[in-house]
């Protein structure tokens, strides 16, 4: 249940949002893509109010949560090819990601058999497939190591451009990429600010 | 349309790697031929028990069809998958329904002559083309409620239930029809055309309820 | 937020004036079936209660339709209240007809008449109704599911007469046989006048149903207001929203 959360986010900036397992992440991310509707309240992506307007914006938001959204038995390739062709993009885009994230060796086998991982890597090129221009990232680096966390930064990262909305269970790697903080309390906003004026012990209070 | 495709592509590859649903649904309705020879005590039947016989027996491996629908979508997050696209969402109702019907085809392929084999006592082959027209009429009216209760029934707690005892009512008029229809094909030197009646009762059938569950299905998928 | 409060005193009234007419008409007025003596007066009660139990799931259908027009609660909810009632009058139907089909053809059921039989169908259909809504525990969507359940099964009554009839037409008379042109004057105005009172007991039943839901809410959300969101259980097993 979320209530009373108000902010703008302009183009091309960083939301972090901050909070405890509960606290209305996951929530907020998902009516941000038109997975859920709000009951009360304006959602405006790009302009266009929501939920009326959701198939106007659809197309242009990649959301990466916790569910890969993959299918276990396809493989990677066949998944990847699955979400392109029903976002309207090539094959070529499916093996310039698969490439990019390091995972053209083990793009045929069933997803089942990849490491948690290889499924986030993958779960990353879905995500970033049609070049969208809002990306909404639950835990995005959740399962990468390093080496895998450097290969998706292009794509999700700071460097790739998009409007970003950012959750993470380490909130001094959530502030450090942000342009704006959000903290969610109990379904509630704590406070809207910029990093440099977070208070720390606000911060703790969230997570406490 | 290109959408649909999509979909159903996907859901068949699937069926292809897993094999679980068909071989289930095929090795269903020949258990229940023998169970019906049992059942029955009776070496081959003919006419309208045949055609009753033949119309349960594919209805109930149906069912097992049905339940599983929609499993993988709810499972594996094909729902959001689909949701987050910017497709027409319809375009799940006819790939679901199509695949659902491709099975049926895949079914009744094996069922029926095994069904002539083993408890039909007239010959299988005048009766055929009849035969195949009642049952393509009788499968899209499976297919087109089976998804729409299929739909219904996975997002519910009682999931494998809710779609069955929903399902059948829904269906008895079109059940009645291919059973009706095929009775007369199944009996010695019987028709080779199904009477008119049953027929028109299955299209019509078929007809408003494609047009009811295409106009509903969009309500089902939002959240 | 509509009273349904509002004429149901009047329609009441009404209701029961035209069923103490009609319970008048029936012993006083009509005159006694040659083959099946008194007990074909049960024909009066039980075929208005069947005609107005499939107006009742029709109704509604198109109740869930406009819901899923305007996403506004209050059609769901007008929705549910006629379908149940229309179980309710259903099953009275059933009631009736098995009484009757015992008293007069000696079985208590019987297959022979195409209109019984759709009328079962019919009843286990919509028996599926309740355990459907109460599977889903999200409001919303509960609304949304009961509504498609409400178009789809209602666009199913008239369809599904049809296909019996079809089946049983040619094999077996009628048994019934209810067309109205069919019946001498005396046993036309009584059927009309019971057919109006059932169809009028219905309505002020739906209404008094309405009235009771939607006072219970106006007050649930009253005390949710005054007194906190804690103040206000949530309710078990109901198609009213909070």
């Amino acid at each position: 249940m979320l209530r009373d959360v108000s902010l703008d986010v302009p183009a091309g900036s960083t939301l972090a949002v901050l909070g405890r397992n509960g606290a209305g992440k996951s929530t907020l991310l998902r009516i941000l893509a038109t997975l859920l509707r709000p009951h009360a309240g304006d959602v405006r992506l790009f302009g266009e109010a929501l939920p009326r307007r959701g198939f106007a914006v659809r197309g242009r938001l990649g959301l990466l949560a916790h569910d890969p959204l993959l299918y276990r038995d396809l493989s990677g390739r066949e998944n990847l090819g699955y979400h392109a062709r029903l976002h309207g993009v090539g094959s070529e885009r499916v093996e310039e990601l698969l490439e990019a994230v390091g995972m053209g060796g083990r793009a045929d086998e069933p997803v089942r058999l990849l490491s948690r991982g290889m499924v986030q890597r993958l779960a990353v090129c879905r995500a970033v497939l049609h070049d969208p221009s809002l990306l909404l990232l639950d835990e995005p680096l959740a399962n990468l190591d390093p080496a895998a966390t450097d290969l998706v930064a292009p794509l999700i990262g700071r460097a790739c451009g998009a409007t970003r909305v950012l959750t993470s269970h380490d909130p001094q790697a959530a502030l450090a990429e942000a342009d704006l903080v959000l903290g969610l309390e109990g379904g509630r906003a704590a406070f809207v600010t910029s990093p440099d004026q977070v208070d720390p012990a606000a911060v703790k209070r969230l997570y406490a | 349309m290109r959408t649909a495709l999509t979909v159903l592509r996907k859901d068949l590859l699937l069926e292809l790697r897993g094999l679980e649903t068909l071989p289930a649904m095929i090795l269903f309705a020949i258990v229940t031929f023998v169970i019906f020879h049992f059942g029955l005590n009776r070496d081959t039947i003919d006419g309208q028990l045949a055609a009753g016989v033949l119309t349960v027996t594919l209805l109930f491996a149906a069912m097992l069809g049905i339940n599983r629908l929609f499993v993988a979508e709810r499972e594996q997050g094909g729902f959001d998958a689909f949701l987050l696209a910017p497709v027409d969402r319809s375009a799940l109702l006819v790939a679901k329904a199509t695949a659902l019907f491709l099975f049926l085809v895949v079914l009744e392929v094996i069922a029926v002559p095994a069904f002539g084999l083993l408890l039909l006592g007239p010959s299988l082959g005048p009766a055929l083309p009849g035969l195949i027209a009642v049952l393509a009429l009788g499968d899209v009216a499976l297919a087109v409620i089976g998804t729409l209760v299929s739909a219904i029934a996975v997002q519910t707690r009682a999931r494998d239930l809710i779609g069955p005892i929903i399902g059948l009512p829904l269906l008895l008029p079109a059940l009645i029809g291919m059973a009706r229809g095929a009775g007369p094909l199944l009996v010695a030197h019987g028709s080779s055309t199904p009477p008119g009646r049953w027929v028109a009762i299955l299209a019509l059938y078929d007809v408003v309820f494609a047009l009811l569950s295409y106009a509903v299905f969009d309500f089902l998928l939002e959240d | 937020m509509t009273t349904y409060g509002r004429g149901l005193r009047g329609l009441s009234l009404a209701a029961a004036a035209t069923i103490t007419l009609a319970l008048a008409l029936v012993f006083f007025y009509a005159p006694l079936d040659a083959d099946q003596g008194f007990i074909q007066k049960i024909f009066y009660i039980h075929v208005p209660l069947a005609i107005t139990a499939l107006c009742g799931f029709v109704f509604g259908g198109v109740l869930g339709a406009m819901y899923l027009r305007t996403g506004d609660r209050k059609w769901d909810i007008r929705s549910y209240v006629a379908i149940h009632m229309a179980l309710i009058f259903g099953v009275a139907t059933l009631l009736t007809g098995t009484i009757w089909a015992k008293a007069s053809w000696g079985h208590w059921w019987v297959w022979s008449d195409p209109t019984l039989t759709s009328f079962l169908i019919v009843m286990l259909l919509f028996a599926t109704y309740q355990p459907l809504r109460f599977s889903i525990e999200d409001p919303e969507r509960q609304s949304r599911y009961a509504s498609v359940f409400a178009v789809v099964a209602g666009a199913f009554v008239p369809l599904n007469f049809i296909a019996v009839r079809a089946a049983q037409a040619y094999v077996h008379p009628r048994v019934l046989t209810l067309a109205g042109g069919n019946l001498p004057g005396s046993m036309r105005l009584t059927f009309l006048v019971s057919l109006v009172g059932v169809v009028l007991l219905y309505v002020t039943l739906w209404k008094y149903e309405m009235a009771a839901k939607s006072t219970r809410m106006q007050v649930r959300a009253l005390r949710r207001a005054l007194l906190g969101e804690d103040s206000v259980a949530p309710l078990k097993r109901s198609a009213a929203p909070s």
